[in-house]
């Protein structure tokens, strides 16, 4: 694995500036990042990511509410995909990538050593930003993760409560053999839904879950995280501020300057970033003034 | 001049095609591009018409039931002569099937290695260093299936249960020598496979192992299965490795101890012994050839279609 | 059925159970899938050296320097070696220009219509036909009807047949990688398109060309069948002629005279071929890492 995991501790400050060519920046915490109440799902602090040399991240630190709906906003490029992945370990895959920081998840630190990539992308799921289904029937598209961990129970119930929860059964239900490639747009991300909620997580990642959907689509997909966001955490990246006005009950907004790559600007409940931004770059950017 | 008003593209360089030649040379080099290209359709041609012509001649001799007929042998050296031609189609299905045994398991995980395991850095290394394989000269393989695999593995294994000559020695050099087709080839079909279908499977929490095996081997099967053609193509052409090794006792058998002789193998006895021309002896190599052609041939459009399709799948 | 179910607050996120029986397999798949496709290549080197041993006691100067002998101590390769230098230096001489020729026309020249695609087809399919059928080609037209004998210029043509498709398919990527920009340049300066193609289009593809070309020609300094087919297969103990009738005479070549020496049923045999297979192999992988650094260079201009 070509992926190099760092604590923050201060001997490695030097490693940091050796890669980055620069002192590392001093973490200063800012008064626009909002402390969720209560235990949180995730709790993120010191975060700097590096594709090769390339910082995607710097210092980003939140706390992520459990059983909410989080959204992470900001213009393309700005690191929300990279922080995303993050959480369940994606970037891992990437061959080259330096992660650094704490990423906590129910207390338990994800990049700690023995935790399992495995293990954490089971109990934290993805839905990506293009529909995805495998070139496989609906059914086993859906059975996909129990199959491969041997799952013991009742397939088919477990199939079809998948798909019920993901509001694609009524749609489905008569024909779960056919491919998974034959439905609509919007009908295969609620199936990459349904496969993610059939491996019974506790979190769901999504990236850009509409961005690829049309209007009706995104609406029904909007309705499904709100309705899922009582029994699960959801964190879900848009580029699409009513999107995140709608749907989310936490706002992270990011954003990369001149200066620093990857930076978290703002965070707060949604209602109030909507309302009284507290900073003049979030509120540039909800505004529409750029991004 | 014709050739030069191309059909093409509109814009730009649609125009700057028309623009007439300045320099009337340039009509006798577009002559002489024209016939560069034309080569390769007569040697075409040439192929068809020298293998057939000749194979005609043999089919007045021979009948063509007799040549496809089960029950005959292939037995040209002495009378009553007979030209089943079953027995030379047995021993090169024979090797392709052993050395497929052999190579396909072989090549499909080194596929897989390359393509799901390795770092880029290791495959950059790796793939060059396993497509010298296919680039050692058969005659080498040749030599090393008679004397090393042959004479100084099998015979001390196995006594007198191999023939001196025997399928198995050829077969394990013809494997040796696709396993970088196949291993290139599905790597490459592999490595076609979307990300995004890979990213699906290890968000859902599946191991590399996983990934590699249920989403991404089934994905690029149809690449797969075109490796496998293109391989069998090769292995039935094959000349040296089964000349030298497996035999020269036309055998219908798919037993991998006996003494066999292939397709290609017979082509090349005929070549080494002074068959006069026009007898049935030389125009049996036609006929020979013929079969091999078109089987080679088959295998390869076979393959090529399947990539086309697997490639509009993906693309 | 419940989906969320309760679970304890603080969790490890440690494999256990069946997750760690699955990564132990995903992990233990690392290592059997690289063994497996390490296990041509060490079968290639132990044959390496096994052969190593057997030949190089016979690899002298001596070796090189002697014709073929009916005794193995005195038999050397000097024929072969001119041979094969002979018959390669021909088989590139008609072989490259009509590759080149034919993809200058495919990519530069030709209607984009079914002729092309039936040449682009042919030649596709042509890559597929086995040697041993180029060598009843030769046989049929170069030594019988065109009455060459098994000569080297029969040999060469053979053998340029052979290589043909290959070098056309390289030729014709080399030259796609030359970005169009530099096309429009020249002709915006009023170049004509042969003028375009000759002076611009062609030194940009020239690496790539030659690249295809060294590899062709380690397959063609590797051919065997096709030379026996058109009656190679003989005794030769004469250096070949400076002169065009010198291209009428017969030759032997290196792979063949391995052939040779590997039927032989004495063991004496069996050190000359592997010291024969010592010399081609130096010749073959000389040639392959020729056509890497000739790649190198193109990629770093
Ligand atoms: N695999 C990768 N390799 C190198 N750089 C990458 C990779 N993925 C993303 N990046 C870079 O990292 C930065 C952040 O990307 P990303 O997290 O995808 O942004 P967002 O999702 O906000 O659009 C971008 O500049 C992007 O070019
Ligand atoms: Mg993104």
């Amino acid at each position: 694995m070509s992926i190099r995991v760092r604590s923050t501790n201060p001997t490695d400050d030097e490693a940091r500036e050796a890669l980055q060519g620069r002192p590392a920046e001093e973490h200063v915490p800012s008064h626009n990042i909002t402390k969720p109440e209560g235990e949180p799902a995730f709790s993120i602090s010191d975060l700097n990511f590096w594709y090769g040399t390339k910082q995607a991240l710097t210092n980003v630190g939140l706390d992520i509410p459990r059983k909410k709906v989080t959204a992470l906003i900001g213009p393309s490029g700005c690191g929300k995909s990279t922080l995303l992945r993050c959480l369940n370990r994606m970037n891992d895959l990437i061959p080259g990538v330096t992660i650094e920081g704490n990423v906590r998840y129910r207390s338990a630190d994800i990049y700690g050593p023995g935790v399992d990539p495995v293990e954490v992308r089971r109990r934290i799921g993805m839905v990506f930003q293009k529909p995805n289904p495998f070139p496989k029937s609906i059914y086993e598209n859906v059975a996909f993760g129990a199959r491969v961990n041997g799952f013991r129970g009742n397939l088919d119930d477990l199939v079809e409560g998948s798909l019920q929860r993901a509001a694609l059964w009524d749609e489905v239900k008569g024909d779960l053999k056919q491919s998974g490639l034959a439905l609509s747009g919007g009908q295969q991300q609620r199936l990459c839904i349904a496969r993610a909620l059939a491996n019974n997580p506790d979190v769901i990642l999504m990236d850009e879950p509409c961005s690829a959907l049309d209007p009706i689509a995104t609406l029904k997909i909007e309705d499904l995280i709100r309705e899922l966001s009582t029994d699960y955490t959801i964190v879900v990246v848009t580029h699409n501020m009513q999107q995140a006005a709608r749907v989310s009950d936490y706002t992270a907004f990011m954003l990369t300057d001149e200066e620093i790559t990857g930076q978290l600007i703002e965070y707060a409940p949604t209602e109030m970033m909507f309302t009284q931004p507290g900073d003049q770059r979030t509120e540039d950017y909800i505004s529409g003034r750029f991004g | 001049m014709a050739l030069a008003n191309t059909t093409d593209s509109t814009g730009l360089s649609h125009q700057m095609r028309k623009r007439p030649f300045r320099r009337p040379g340039e009509n006798l080099i577009m002559v002489a591009l024209v016939l560069c290209a034309a080569v390769s359709i007569a040697t075409t041609f040439a192929i068809v018409f020298v293998l057939f012509a000749d194979a005609i001649g043999f089919f007045r001799e021979v009948s063509f039931w007799h040549f496809f007929n089960f029950a005959n042998d292939w037995q040209t050296l002495f009378d009553p002569r007979s030209f089943g031609v079953w027995e030379l189609v047995a021993g090169t299905v024979n090797v392709t099937l052993w050395s497929m045994v052999i190579a396909l398991p072989l090549g499909l995980a080194a596929a897989i290695y390359l393509s799901e395991y390795a770092h880029p850095q290791t495959r950059r290394f790796l793939k060059p260093l396993l497509e010298l394989l296919a680039g050692v000269p058969t005659v080498v393989y040749a030599y090393f299936a008679l004397t090393f695999i042959s004479d100084d593995i099998l015979l001390p294994l196995f006594g007198e249960n191999i023939s001196f000559f025997n399928s198995l020695s050829a077969s394990v050099m013809l494997a040796v020598m696709i396993l970088p087709t196949i291993a290139s080839v599905s790597e490459d079909a592999m490595a076609s496979v979307p990300r995004d279908l890979r990213e699906a499977a290890y968000g859902l929490g599946a191991t590399r192992l996983e990934v590699a095996f249920r989403v991404v081997f089934p994905a690029a099967i149809s690449g797969i299965m075109a490796a496998i053609l293109l391989a069998i193509a090769r292995v039935i052409g094959e000349t040296m490795i089964v000349a030298v090794a497996a035999g020269s006792t036309p055998n219908l058998t798919l037993w991998p101890h006996e003494s066999i002789q292939t397709m290609t193998g017979y082509m090349l006895q005929v070549a080494l012994g002074d068959a006069a021309r026009g007898t049935t002896d030389y125009t049996s190599l036609f006929a020979v050839g013929a079969l091999l052609f078109v089987m080679t041939f088959a295998l390869n459009v076979a393959a090529q279609i399947i990539v086309r399709r697997f490639r509009e799948a993906y693309e | 059925m419940s989906f969320v179910e309760a679970t304890p607050d603080a969790i490890t996120l440690r494999a256990e159970g069946r997750v760690a029986r699955r990564q132990a397999w995903s992990r233990a798949s690392r290592w059997i899938l690289l063994g497996a496709t390490g296990v041509g290549l060490v079968v290639l080197v132990i044959l390496g050296i096994d052969n190593a041993i057997v030949g190089i006691p016979s690899l002298d100067w001596d070796f090189l320097s002697s014709y073929p002998s009916r005794k193995a101590e005195i038999a050397g390769i000097r024929s072969s070696i001119f041979g094969s230098v002979w018959v390669l230096v021909f088989t590139v001489a008609f072989a490259i220009p009509v590759a080149v020729g034919s993809a200058i026309w495919m990519e530069e020249f030709a209607p984009q219509n079914a002729i092309l695609t039936t040449v682009r087809l042919n030649i596709a399919n042509l890559a597929g036909v086995p040697s041993i059928i180029y060598g009843i080609l030769g046989l049929a037209v170069f030594v019988r009807l065109m009455e060459l004998g098994p000569s080297i210029l029969a040999g060469a043509l053979t053998l340029a047949l052979m290589i043909l498709p290959m070098t056309v398919i390289t030729s014709v990527e080399a030259i796609n990688q030359v970005p169009p920009s530099i096309r429009e340049g020249s002709l915006a300066l009023g170049a004509t398109r042969w003028q375009t193609v000759w002076y611009h289009v062609l030194p940009g593809a020239m690496p790539g060309i030659m690249t295809g070309t060294i590899l062709a020609v380690a397959r063609a300094a590797g051919e065997t069948a096709a030379l026996i087919m058109i009656g190679a297969f003989t005794f030769i103990a004469f250096d070949p002629a400076l002169s065009f009738s010198g291209l009428l005479d017969s030759f032997t070549t290196l792979p063949i005279q391995v052939y040779n020496w590997t039927l032989r049923p004495q063991t004496e045999f069996r050190a000359n071929a592997a010291a024969g297979i010592i010399v081609l192999m130096i010749a073959v992988i000389g040639l392959n890492a020729l056509a890497l650094v000739v790649r190198d260079r193109l990629r770093q201009s």
